[in-house]
């Protein structure tokens, strides 16, 4: 027989776990019941289509439709023209954008607040590559997102027909997987496929590049289809001989740290994670994906790791005996300089990816799974484990970062030049909004401080663009937040740099009734790069003024524009103004409002790890490191 | 470095081979050889890579391979329980003068002689890439003129069949 050894990725994390065989094959539909608890891998109620005549594009949107699919967002074009035409007689929503980005990020914050798949669809060339980046931003971030983009017909593919772009080849590296169709009888199950996969794992963005013949065909339609990904078995109980080393090593650490990850918010697990940091009595650390999973006034969270975190948190990881890691991967925002991060912790970590465990650190404690299902066992498991050995005695650990929290607390000094400091403005936002709103953040020191000064006490209440960074991501997110949760208010945190990349979808929001309130953090540069530039490269402010802010010539004016959009527009620049013009906002529910807060360009970021060094050298403030010595 | 024999099977979807090759370039893993082919099983490929990697990279590649929704299993052949073969046809310099000498280099290697012309020879032969690389060495003294080498084949000693049960009925 062959010795050749199976590597699963299962099997490469725990080398003797038994349920982690290599990938076998389990017959349909049983295998539903191995993975989770659904009945079903086709998402929607399963409802029997006896086979029925239609159109390929009839196919693809009743397919849409038979998964459950609501709200879509989208833009027409040539290549996708057929299937919009049956578009118009569905029940779903769809919502015309104004640049297919937009749809992208819609879609991505559609599915950030609801759990649900988001549904982008645009044409074939420039209409599909206009979603690469926000396809890029939701593989990066772990977002289920489907995206059907139309293809030239198939006798033309190949020959740089008009608008024809590769896009399933442009999108392979950022894609979860992706589908090219040509043929109008696959659509039923490639769409089912693609919605499995999107939502199932992993979370992803799938496409589904249909080329337009086969949108025009006739096919036979039924349903629910047959689902056929032999290779696609994810993996969601944790081994449970994984999970007991993992309550063994707890219940010996001394300085334990749950270091908690957007995996727990997608996995809806926040209040198995609340059982579990109670029972522990470890202190909780959430990351950028993870603002909200643990609530902040919890008194066990000690705040946001990285190079942005608080000193609280950074300290806590920093010196912490083991780090039982959820739905987190060890990114380099998070851990600076790898061989120098929590250098004598050991490391528990649980993900649905094998993937990710291993990759950047080493795991002592590999658990391949479902933190849905693993922080429960892990929990009981614990709980077995106090019960035998005792419940250790963390109160020196306390002791320490209860000081820590206490010395250094997040923050601001108040600007120099006398304007308004954006922490303040961000900080009343959250305070008068309150936990149940969503708040979506652009990338930049407005996205660092809307992490920072929100208070967030749920899950899928903060949305940003944490792997991929994405200017421009803020606008159109909070409008698809906004039609995925139309109850709650949804505030777009941006600056004045991304508003200006994606500010377009307020027509969108106009039209459609989608009543976003959007604050521009306006300091009138790209803040982010100028806080570099001031650190790092002697204050050579290189192309970072972006002249929207004071004593400056306004361009554009985001008042006026904002007008221009249908939007109801305010511009705040004083301390005392801050809190009324919020209120009005607050107010306003019939159309979405933009806020321009001129603020101060000088204000930076702190705490801060410079890039490429030891999380150990965390400034509070320029030049300024933690006294290591009066903790201890 | 080590060197590491993967046998891959995955769907026979357009693409895959693309898939396979994207991955490996965009988390700079090393490919040092590639074969692509049918097996007994319609609808499945299999794909012989050969990657130098260390220990925990060669983890990655196998997770990050597992990862691609058309693999379907993945098994490491290590030299000792699995045959591996390349095949490699060589055109040689070789005159009336020549010819004989390097006719008998190539029946000692247990190599062919597939074509035949006033200048030169075709060899061809199969064998574990370290034979070839010793026959490489043996004919060039004769001048070699071009080389065509496939990627390694390998297959896993005994009865047991890598898509056994997985995927008969994929």
């Amino acid at each position: 027989m062959s010795k050749g050894s199976p590597i699963s990725p299962s099997l490469m994390a725990t080398k003797s776990a038994g349920a982690h065989k290599a990938p076998e094959r389990v017959d349909r539909p049983a295998d539903a019941g191995v993975d989770h608890a659904a009945v079903s891998p086709v998402l929607g109620p399963n409802n029997v289509v006896p086979p029925t005549p239609m159109t390929g594009s009839q196919a693809i949107v009743r397919s849409l439709e038979e998964l459950g699919v609501q709200d879509i967002f989208g833009l027409p074009g040539g290549a996708i023209l057929p299937t919009y035409d049956p578009l118009m007689a569905s029940t779903m929503n769809h919502v015309l954008v104004r640049h297919e980005q937009g749809a992208g990020h819609a879609a991505q914050g559609y599915a950030m607040v609801t759990g649900r798949v988001g549904v982008c669809i645009a044409t074939s060339g420039p209409g599909a590559t206009n979603l690469v980046t926000a396809i890029m931003d939701a593989h990066m971030d772990s977002v289920p997102m489907v995206v059907i983009t139309g293809q030239v017909s198939s006798g033309v593919i190949g020959t740089d027909a008009f608008q024809e772009a590769d896009i399933v080849g442009i999108t392979m590296p950022i894609t979860k997987h992706s589908f090219l169709v040509t043929n109008p009888d696959d659509i039923p199950h490639v769409m089912a496929e693609a919605f499995h996969l999107a939502s199932t794992g992993r979370p992803g963005p799938v496409l589904v590049d249909v080329a337009k013949d086969a949108q025009q065909g006739q096919t036979t339609f039924s349903w629910p289809p047959k689902i056929d990904l032999p290779g696609y078995r994810p993996v969601v109980r944790g081994h449970s001989k994984q999970v007991r080393e993992a309550a063994r090593l707890i219940a010996a650490a001394t300085k334990p740290v749950l270091y908690v990850g957007g995996g727990v918010v997608k996995a809806h697990a926040s209040a198995e994670l609340r059982e579990l940091a109670e029972l522990s009595g470890a202190p909780v650390v959430t990351t950028l994906m993870a603002r909200g999973v643990f609530p902040d006034s919890h008194p066990q969270h000690v705040g946001m790791p990285g190079m942005h975190g608080t000193v609280s948190a950074v300290t806590a990881l920093q010196q912490s005996d083991l780090l039982i890691t959820l739905g987190a991967r060890f990114d380099d925002r998070v851990t600076g300089i790898l061989s120098s991060f929590a250098p004598n912790a050991k490391v528990i970590h649980a993900d649905i990816d094998p993937a990710e465990i291993s990759k950047n650190r080493t795991a002592d404690v590999p658990i391949v799974g479902s933190v849905k299902e693993i922080i429960p066992e892990l929990t009981e498991a614990l709980r077995l484990q106090f019960d035998a050995t005792g419940t250790p005695d963390l109160t020196n650990w306390w002791a320490f970062l209860n000081n820590l929290k206490e010395t250094y607390p997040l923050g601001w000094t108040e600007p120099e030049d006398g304007l308004t400091a954006p922490q303040r403005v961000i900080e009343r936002i959250g305070a008068l909004t309150g936990p149940e709103g969503v708040y979506v953040a652009g990338v930049g020191q407005h996205q660092m401080w809307a992490s920072q000064f929100i208070k967030y006490e749920r899950p899928h209440a903060w949305l940003n663009s944490g792997g991929a960074g994405t200017m421009g991501y803020a606008v159109p997110a909070a409008m698809g937040a906004k039609v995925g949760n139309p109850d709650r208010v949804v505030w777009a945190i941006d600056g004045d740099g991304c508003f200006q990349m994606t500010n377009q979808e307020l027509a969108t929001c106009a039209i459609n009734k989608i009543p976003i309130k959007v604050a521009v953090i306006n300091n009138s540069s790209l803040g982010m790069v100028r806080q570099w530039q001031t650190l790092f490269y002697e204050g050579r402010y290189s192309n970072t003024d972006l002249n929207t802010g004071h004593d400056t010539v306004r361009i554009p004016d985001f008042v006026k524009l904002a007008d221009a959009y249908g939007c109801a527009s305010f511009r705040c620049e004083r301390d005392e103004d801050i809190d009324a013009t919020i209120q009005q906002a607050l107010a306003i529910n019939d159309r979405p409002v933009v806020i321009d807060f001129v603020v101060s360009p000088n204000s930076m970021v702190w705490p801060m790890v410079p890039a490429g060094v030891s999380n150990d050298q965390i400034q509070v403030a320029r030049n300024m490191t933690p006294d290591w010595e009066e903790e201890d | 470095m080590t060197r590491h024999t993967l046998s891959v099977l995955v769907e026979d979807k357009p693409g895959v081979l693309t898939r396979v090759a994207s991955l490996f370039a965009r988390r700079a893993f090393n490919i040092n050889s590639l074969a692509v082919g049918p097996t007994e099983v319609p609808g499945i490929s299999r794909m012989t890579v050969v990657v130098d990697a260390d220990g925990e990279l060669i983890e990655q590649v196998t997770k990050q391979l597992n990862k691609l929704i058309n693999v379907i299993k993945i098994v490491e052949l290590t030299p000792e329980s699995s045959v591996q073969r390349d095949h490699i046809l060589v055109k040689v310099r070789a005159d009336a003068a020549t010819r004989l000498q390097v006719t008998q280099a190539a029946d000692l290697f247990r190599a062919s002689v597939v074509d035949v012309s006033t200048e030169s020879v075709v060899i061809e032969a199969t064998g574990h890439p370290d034979k070839l690389t010793a026959l490489l060495s043996v004919l060039e003294p004769f001048g070699i003129r071009e080389i065509v080498q496939s990627g390694t084949l390998a297959v896993g000693r005994g009865s047991r069949s890598m898509s056994d049960r997985a995927l008969r009925s994929a």
